[in-house]
């Protein structure tokens, strides 16, 4: 009875899972790249699903019929060493999977990595994205503004963040736009998004990063090209520029909630060099050599 | 005064009080209770100073089920404080040294330690030998992991735990993030018993190669064994980076060093690199010899051969080959761009395979068997389900691109507890159900070990299944505390639930030991189960020279092979039999690291001195040490074969 049980939970969980009430963040995409991630998702789990009625309908098949109590008193099980078209079988077809499953992965990953598909004939707005405990610094350059711990966004746009850290590894994440990256000292790394809806969603620092690690977050507010202009022209006009002195306050541990500037911390405490100024395949081979250190 | 400060608990509550005068009295109650017992001689004798792998074994259980249940209750602590939206139950500094302690204890000094109990006991014996390679140095395994697991836990009284996770990412786990002790504990404790996990994988590796029955060729050997062969072959390739990444932590962290640092030329990649490149064969170090206790279980209570022993094998074989080669999928984020992660996904991936093959073996174990659903059993048959759905998600995650939007979030969480408990857990419970009788002398109750399991298997579903879809919504892992508006709490507060759940199973298994202790009968013979391998062709409970006469085998179920075709096991006549000394030497040793370790945490050179002094003395007085051992007579093993079976062969 239990075992039934057991099952059933098994199974509403996965119900559940599938189709919750309210559209979980990831399945919810609101950008070209976490939509491509939420269908990478949903054919691994269709996938996996086959894997899993396979085991369990075994299992119980197993259980039901082999018990000893449904078996006679009598009855001796045999030897039986194995079945070589059973055990290649039971290889095979995981390899299928697994090759499928790869193809899906590879493909997916360079696409994830890269401008979004539609994007390509744009070039990309450059967000410096930076962490220091625990706030969220953004730079835009093109633009001339700083703002903490919130983003602006102009719809259909693709941006590049360029992500690093002036202390703890951090993990820059807006699910509902994409996959995180980790943000770290002494190096960048890139993300490539694109929103392609109005609204606003959050962000956050998903990398344990110590005691306020928690309330490491921060708001995204898509808009449309000229809204982002019109807040952009606010900006110039109302908030105070960022120098030196200022910045390094806001560097202090701590929670500061919104703020904004003009002018960027870039100008007297520069991002850290990328790993190499070559693109393409280089980039990949210079990446590779540091792994090997 | 000054000079005792530094020993203050640096986020003190209540909680912490009460625990160090609850530590204090039972330490006080301990002492007294052996004293007036007058237990010291004994306890010094028969325990303290054993090579005996059978009470070694029983030492590392009786340690990992004490380990269990201080990892038990920081989890439980976890989930009371993220059970509902803004709780305030525990502060951040808080629940970050208990997510810290938790996954430490967990993984370092209950799974390992478990592991390690059950090779101890049941390794020499299903080979048919007499006891391990090297029983000093088994000894010395032991009380380097207990020393280190006390360090370990001081830290919760004295000068603070850790609170950079268990996987100490630098630089938040350096100094400059992390300026106080806590972290030097962990490098510490976790540096004297990784000592110990290393010496158990030489001596495993040297005692499986060369100390099994005439007649048992590899291929003969029994799963377990296999399992426990290359667990310590992975143990000996794996522990070594570890121990170097923890030297060079604790230089930075000691010594001023630039391993991992901010600045000056620090590389804190490096230490992710160093902590996975260990950290994931450690998941097949504790999977592999489950997938083992397993293999015999089922195959046990099936009635039936193994289905597929060669195939079985050569899948261990290749997780072990795969381990070393996924290292870094655990940080698929890092940036080092879409062709080194898509590798690293494929190879990830790959491992599923051999997996899928154990798992179908299995199952083709179970066809045309007579399945007996005894506890050993239902822990056996409840991990195939729930272990899939791990594996599966495994795989899900193992996809580099979607791992972008799991990664750090309680989805992985969900995802490694799924794997880890049915994986690790459940089987250790199988297997010390399961030899128990060997171990002990008595059976386990059987009805209080159904309700424990379903309390544990239930439990499990209802406290990791939510957490999948709390992660796929957004929730990070380690967060102290969530909003309202997240909307988290109704899946974190079902997970809270099948905390409890957990916790109600292992008080069972508690109770079902004092229980069982106190009314089992004692009358059970030596093959209670009807078994199939050698541990179960010697008497119950084992008396310390193993068998009487060493087994000869020319099977892979040679027990079985004799109680059912009248095979003959034992075919000499008893005689002498070579034992090693007890000794305190490893003990004595030990309590020296302890103090060293204890030194190094907070600085204090002189004691480093001391025990450094004290620990070489005793590695010089042990090289020039003569002991050729002793003998057991014939005439004494006759004896107590007659005591114990009634027959003298």
């Amino acid at each position: 009875m239990k075992k039934q049980w057991l099952f059933s939970g098994l199974l509403m969980s996965f119900l559940l899972f599938l189709g919750g009430c309210e559209p979980l963040a990831v399945f919810d995409p609101k950008g070209p790249q976490a939509a491509l991630l939420k269908d990478v998702i949903m054919i691994s789990i269709w996938t996996m699903l086959g894997v899993v009625v396979v085991v369990f309908a075994m299992l119980i098949y197993m259980l039901v019929k082999y018990r000893s109590s449904k078996t006679p008193a009598d009855y001796k099980p045999p030897i039986i060493e194995g079945n070589k078209w059973v055990e290649g079988l039971c290889v095979g077809i995981p390899v299928l999977i697994i090759v499928f499953l790869s193809i899906v992965s590879v493909q997916s990953t360079y696409e994830a990595e890269s401008v979004p598909e539609g994007y390509k004939d744009q070039e990309p707005m450059v967000i410096y994205a930076s962490s220091s405990n625990w706030k969220w610094h953004f730079s835009y350059p093109e633009q001339d503004i700083e703002t903490l711990n919130y983003l602006y966004l102009p719809k259909d746009r693709p941006i590049e963040f360029r992500l690093y850290s002036f202390d703890a590894i951090s993990s820059f994440w807006i699910p509902q736009l994409g996959g995180q990256k980790y943000a770290m000292t002494g190096m960048l790394t890139k993300l490539n998004v694109a929103a392609s809806e109005e609204g606003e969603i959050w962000g956050r620092n998903s990398n344990f990063s110590g005691e306020g690690f928690a309330e490491q977050t921060f708001n995204v507010n898509v808009v449309s090209q000229q809204e982002f202009d019109e807040w952009v022209t606010e900006v110039h006009n109302t908030a105070e520029p960022l120098d030196e002195e200022t910045f390094n306050e806001l560097l202090e541990p701590g929670h500061l909630g919104q703020k904004t500037f003009t002018g960027t911390h870039l100008s007297f405490n520069p991002a850290p060099e990328e790993h190499t100024e070559h693109q393409g395949e280089e980039h990949e081979d210079m990446n590779e050599e540091e792994m090997d250190h | 005064m000054e000079f005792f400060e530094q020993f203050a608990v640096p986020n003190p509550t209540p909680t912490i009080y009460l625990s160090m005068v609850a530590i204090g009295l039972t330490l006080i109650a301990v002492l007294a209770g052996i004293s007036y017992f007058k237990k010291w001689g004994y306890l010094w004798r028969e325990w303290l100073t054993t090579v005996d792998h059978k009470r070694i074994g029983i030492m590392y259980l009786i340690s990992a089920l004490l380990m269990l249940f201080r990892g038990g209750v920081d989890a439980l602590m976890m989930r009371a404080q993220t059970s509902r939206a803004g709780n305030e139950l525990l502060s951040s500094a808080e629940y970050n040294e208990i997510f810290t302690t938790h996954g430490v204890v967990m993984i370092f000094f209950m799974a390992m330690a478990f592991i390690t109990a059950l090779m101890n006991f049941v390794v020499p014996l299903q080979i048919g030998a007499r006891d391990v390679a090297y029983p000093r140095l088994n000894a010395l395994s032991f009380w380097l992991y207990f020393m280190g697991a006390m360090l370990f836990n001081l830290s919760f009284v004295i000068g603070g735990s850790p609170s950079s996770g268990w996987t100490s990412y630098f630089p938040l786990a350096g100094n400059e993030l992390s300026p106080h002790i806590g972290t030097n504990y962990y490098m510490i404790a976790l540096q004297i018993a990784g000592l110990g996990t290393l010496i158990t994988g030489i001596n495993f590796i040297v005692t499986i190669f060369k100390m099994r029955a005439p007649g048992m060729k590899l291929m003969k050997m029994p799963l377990f064994t296999w399992t426990a062969l290359i667990t310590n072959l992975l143990i000996t390739f794996a522990f070594p980076v570890l121990t170097v990444a923890l030297a060079m932590g604790t230089m930075d962290r000691l010594f001023g060093t630039h391993f991992f640092t901010m600045d000056n030329g620090g590389m804190a990649m490096l230490w992710a690199n160093f902590f996975w490149v260990w950290g994931h064969p450690e998941v097949y170090i504790l999977v592999l010899p489950a997938f083992g206790i397993y293999s015999e279980v089922i195959s046990t209570f099936s009635g039936r051969n193994l289905y597929g022993y060669t195939s079985m094998v050569v899948s261990i074989v290749v997780i072990s080959t795969l381990a070393f080669l996924v290292w870094v999928h655990h940080f698929f984020t890092m940036g080092q761009g879409a062709f080194v992660n898509s590798i690293f996904s494929i190879t990830t991936m790959a491992i599923a395979i051999p997996t899928g093959v154990k798992i179908f073996n299995w199952l083709f174990t179970m066809w045309r068997g007579k399945i007996r659903l005894t506890v050993p059993m239902l822990y056996s048959v409840g991990f195939i389900p729930i272990f899939t759905i791990g594996g599966v998600t495994g795989v899900m995650l193992g996809i580099a691109s979607a791992d972008y939007q799991y990664h750090n979030t309680m989805f992985l969480v969900a995802h490694f507890h799924l794997v880890i408990i049915p994986g690790v857990v459940f089987a250790m419970l199988a297997g010390m159900t399961y030899w128990w009788p060997k171990m002990f002398g008595f059976m386990l109750n059987e009805k209080i070990g159904k309700w424990a399991f379903w309390n544990i298997a239930i439990g499990t579903c209802l406290a990791f299944f939510p957490m999948f879809i709390a992660g796929l919504d957004g929730q990070a892992r380690r967060m102290y505390t969530y909003s309202e508006e997240a909307g988290f709490g109704i899946w974190n507060l079902l997970s809270f639930f099948g905390g409890l759940g957990l916790a109600m199973g292992f008080i069972l298994i508690v109770f079902n030991v004092y229980y069982s202790a106190r009314y089992a009968t004692r009358d059970i013979g030596d093959d209670p189960w009807d078994a199939r391998t050698l541990e179960w062709a010697t008497r119950t409970p084992v008396p310390e020279y193993n068998f009487a006469v060493q087994p000869v085998v020319d099977s892979r179920e040679p027990y079985w092979d004799a109680k059912h075709e009248g095979k003959t096991l034992f075919k000499d006549k008893i005689s002498d039999i070579h034992m090693p000394n007890n000794s305190g030497m490893p003990f004595i040793m030990c309590v020296f690291f302890f103090i060293f370790g204890f030194g190094l945490v907070f600085s204090l050179w002189s004691l480093v001195i001391v025990s450094s002094v004290g620990i070489a003395v005793c590695l010089f007085l042990r090289s020039f040490e003569q002991d050729d051992g002793r003998h057991i007579h014939a005439e004494d093993v006759q004896e107590t074969e007659r005591k114990m079976g009634g027959d003298d062969r």
